[in-house]
């Protein structure tokens, strides 16, 4: 590739450019770009929590503020940074190129969507700014419609519109899948990413909709005092957390699919082998979201929901546990007998592996009712999430980060750092999170900003374990930010040696359209026993005819 | 029926007959808070159908699924059929709650 051939990152410079952007791709580094902002505010919020329960006494923070700050952290990662994360950064970057399309269906939509993120998102900041609020990131009524204080309703707005712009990435997703394959990319030559991406989608845009009216609601009681969720008012407190959980259970499946699809892709690209059991992976995505649906009352078990209703979503929730166990088995035999090649982004991948395995196989014992009793609401719960969502979600993040990296921005990182980084995240995380599950099991609740001196010894390990873990995360941030001037100049498709379109026939960085012509694809995704025979290939331009009948 | 990408030209009144409808029908949700002496259940029997009338009437002339090809039909029935899990699975809680051998705590 010329390296002065025109791409997506230089063929407009100006900020409009950028702001009026219809690119998929610039839109996918829009949002790079907020989320990491909110990563960051989230991951501050995270720190001073560390920093609080390193003693046992509330000597940092008062329990008012203490509550503020345990909201801004799950507000601001899950709906700001986990929702969006893979979904909007990687999937507007890459699923167009890996179906063969030039955009998405609906570019001004896709637009509209980061406009509608950010609006929120900046909402959401000025209530955390005027005071915050302590709601928690559930936001459970009566506590958040009749007697929370602060700027409740504000935020709520916020993350409503920052579902909207979900619901937005997940209908132009489902469209662009549908629609917009090159020919010859039938369903099963799809890579895995596209597969997770549709079934991330179908959650996005059937599960959003409910809580993003759920919240409303609540701010409608808030403001007007009509009757929905206030047992005072006549409503029905637990009628919110169903229709809450209906929406945020698989919400958890919104920000660990798309990380499951990374982690497809980098163990097939690293393990040179087609990914093993491809169409039951494929599948399992589909079923992980489609029964991801039926468990939202595991959440409920001790709230006052009928134990017959308590009993068929804990015999479901132990049902979801089978598509991820086939997922997990089939990228381990993927890896078995494979070319493995150590690079960053596969040291992510393998952390993901160790530590949502550990997350999931939790979240069995939550789903069990007797045992979930005795530790609902402790850090066993907090740590069991964290596994799954920071442990898997942003594992996948930055597997993807890594990997794609180069084919965004034209350079390499430093090798030696990334690894550095992948081993203190993983290193950093146990060491935070584990010593919960103890401490949740030996009972210390959650959400309290004080607790008796024999917890001491575990809280310290994890504060000590989150510092490490943050260095882990300053790392990225810095290497990543100075590789986009320093960093070894990328100039050839495909620096991994990967198979799929946006390796094999994408320029690097891409060119603003993306393929000259519409590809033909004709081989199957991650086809590593061929090397020979590329999976698809750009078709000669039809000669043009001078002078016809007419002329 | 018209695939998707076909543009349509649908005459005014198609919206003005749906906007009737949909007034007619808002009327009819607002009497049916005032019958006297109905049983709460019915009340919101009477109510959800006419909500479910009022979905389908937009979602079938403003939202074009009426004039829209087979996979348009299919996501719109999935949002349905979702509705329906989420009602299901929410009121099983509700209906089970007295079949529990013990209520509250015991003294």
């Amino acid at each position: 590739m010329a390296t002065d051939k025109p791409n997506y990152l230089n063929w407009k410079t100006t900020v409009a450019s950028w702001l009026l952007t219809y690119d998929h791709k610039r839109i996918g580094i829009l949002y790079l770009v907020v989320i990491s902002i909110f990563f960051a505010l989230g991951g501050l919020a995270a720190a001073m929590i560390r920093m609080e329960l390193a003693t046992p006494k509330g000597d940092l923070l008062t329990s008012d503020v203490y509550n503020k700050m345990f909201t801004a952290h799950g507000v601001i990662m899950i709906f700001l940074f986990l929702i969006p994360s893979i979904p909007a950064v990687f999937g507007n970057f890459a699923l167009p190129l890996m179906i063969g399309a030039r955009d998405v269906a609906f570019p001004r939509l896709n637009l509209l969507s980061w406009y509608f993120f950010t609006g929120g998102a900046l909402l959401v900041l000025i209530a955390l700014f005027r005071g915050g609020i302590d709601t928690g990131w559930t936001f459970y009524t009566p506590y958040s419609s009749s007697f929370a204080k602060g700027e409740v309703s504000l935020a709520i707005v916020g993350v409503f519109l920052a579902g909207f712009a979900s619901i937005f990435t997940g209908i132009n997703f489902l469209v662009t899948i549908h629609k917009m394959r090159a020919p010859g990319m039938t369903w099963f030559r799809l890579p895995l990413f596209v597969w997770a991406m549709y079934a991330t989608s179908l959650i996005q845009v059937l599960g959003t909709p409910v809580v993003a009216i759920t919240l409303l609601l609540v701010a409608v009681e808030r403001s007007f005092k009509i009757g929905i969720f206030d047992p005072n008012l006549g409503g029905d407190p637990i009628l919110y957390q169903h229709l809450f959980w209906f929406y945020s259970h698989p919400a958890v499946y919104i920000m660990i699919l798309p990380a499951m699809g990374v982690i497809s892709e980098v163990i097939s690209a690293f393990s040179k082998r087609r990914v093993f059991g491809y169409h039951f992976v494929a599948f399992s995505s589909l079923a992980i979201a489609i029964i991801g649906f039926l468990v939202w009352g595991h959440h409920m078990f001790s709230t006052g929901q009928s134990m017959y209703a308590g009993i068929v979503f804990s015999f479901l929730t132990w049902i979801v546990a089978i598509p991820s166990a086939i997922k997990t088995f089939n990228w381990m035999a993927t890896i078995w007998k494979g070319r493995v090649h150590w690079d960053t982004p596969m040291l992510y991948a393998l952390g993901f592996m160790g530590l949502f395995v550990i997350g999931g196989l939790t979240g069995l014992h939550l789903a069990a009712m007797a045992t979930n009793v005795h530790l609902t609401d402790t850090y066993f719960i907090v740590a069991h999430f964290h596994y799954v969502m920071v442990g898997g979600g942003i594992m996948g993040y930055l597997a993807a980060l890594h990997f794609w990296w180069p084919k965004m921005t034209g350079r390499m990182y430093p090798e030696g750092w990334g690894k550095l980084a992948a081993m203190l995240v993983f290193v950093g995380f146990n060491l935070t999170f584990f010593p919960q599950f103890i401490l949740g099991y030996m009972g210390m609740p959650r959400r309290y900003h004080s607790y008796p001196e024999e917890w001491a010894v575990l809280n310290v390990l994890s504060t000590a374990g989150s510092s490490v873990l943050g260095l882990g995360y300053l790392l990225p941030l810095i290497y990543l930010t100075w590789s986009l001037k320093y960093g070894k100049v990328v100039t050839e498709r495909n620096p991994w040696g990967a198979r799929g379109l946006e390796w094999e026939l994408v320029d690097t960085p891409p060119d603003p359209h993306n393929f000259e012509r519409t590809p033909i694809v004709t081989r199957p995704a991650y086809d590593y026993n061929h090397p020979e025979e590329p999976t698809a290939f750009i078709p000669k331009p039809r000669p043009v005819v001078v002078g016809g009948k007419d002329g | 029926m018209a695939g998707h990408g076909e543009s349509h030209v649908h005459p005014v009144s198609l919206y003005t007959r749906t906007l009737w409808w949909l007034m007619v029908l808002l009327v009819a949700t607002v009497a049916a808070g005032y019958i006297p002496n109905i049983p709460n259940w019915l009340g919101v029997v009477i109510a959800l159908t006419i909500a479910v009338w009022k979905a389908t009437i937009v979602i079938m002339n403003f939202m074009h699924v009426r004039f829209s090809g087979k996979l348009a039909w299919l996501f719109a029935g999935a949002g349905f059929f979702w509705l329906v899990i989420m009602l299901a699975f929410a009121f099983a809680d509700y209906v089970s709650r007295p079949w529990e051998p013990f209520h509250g705590w015991p003294e």
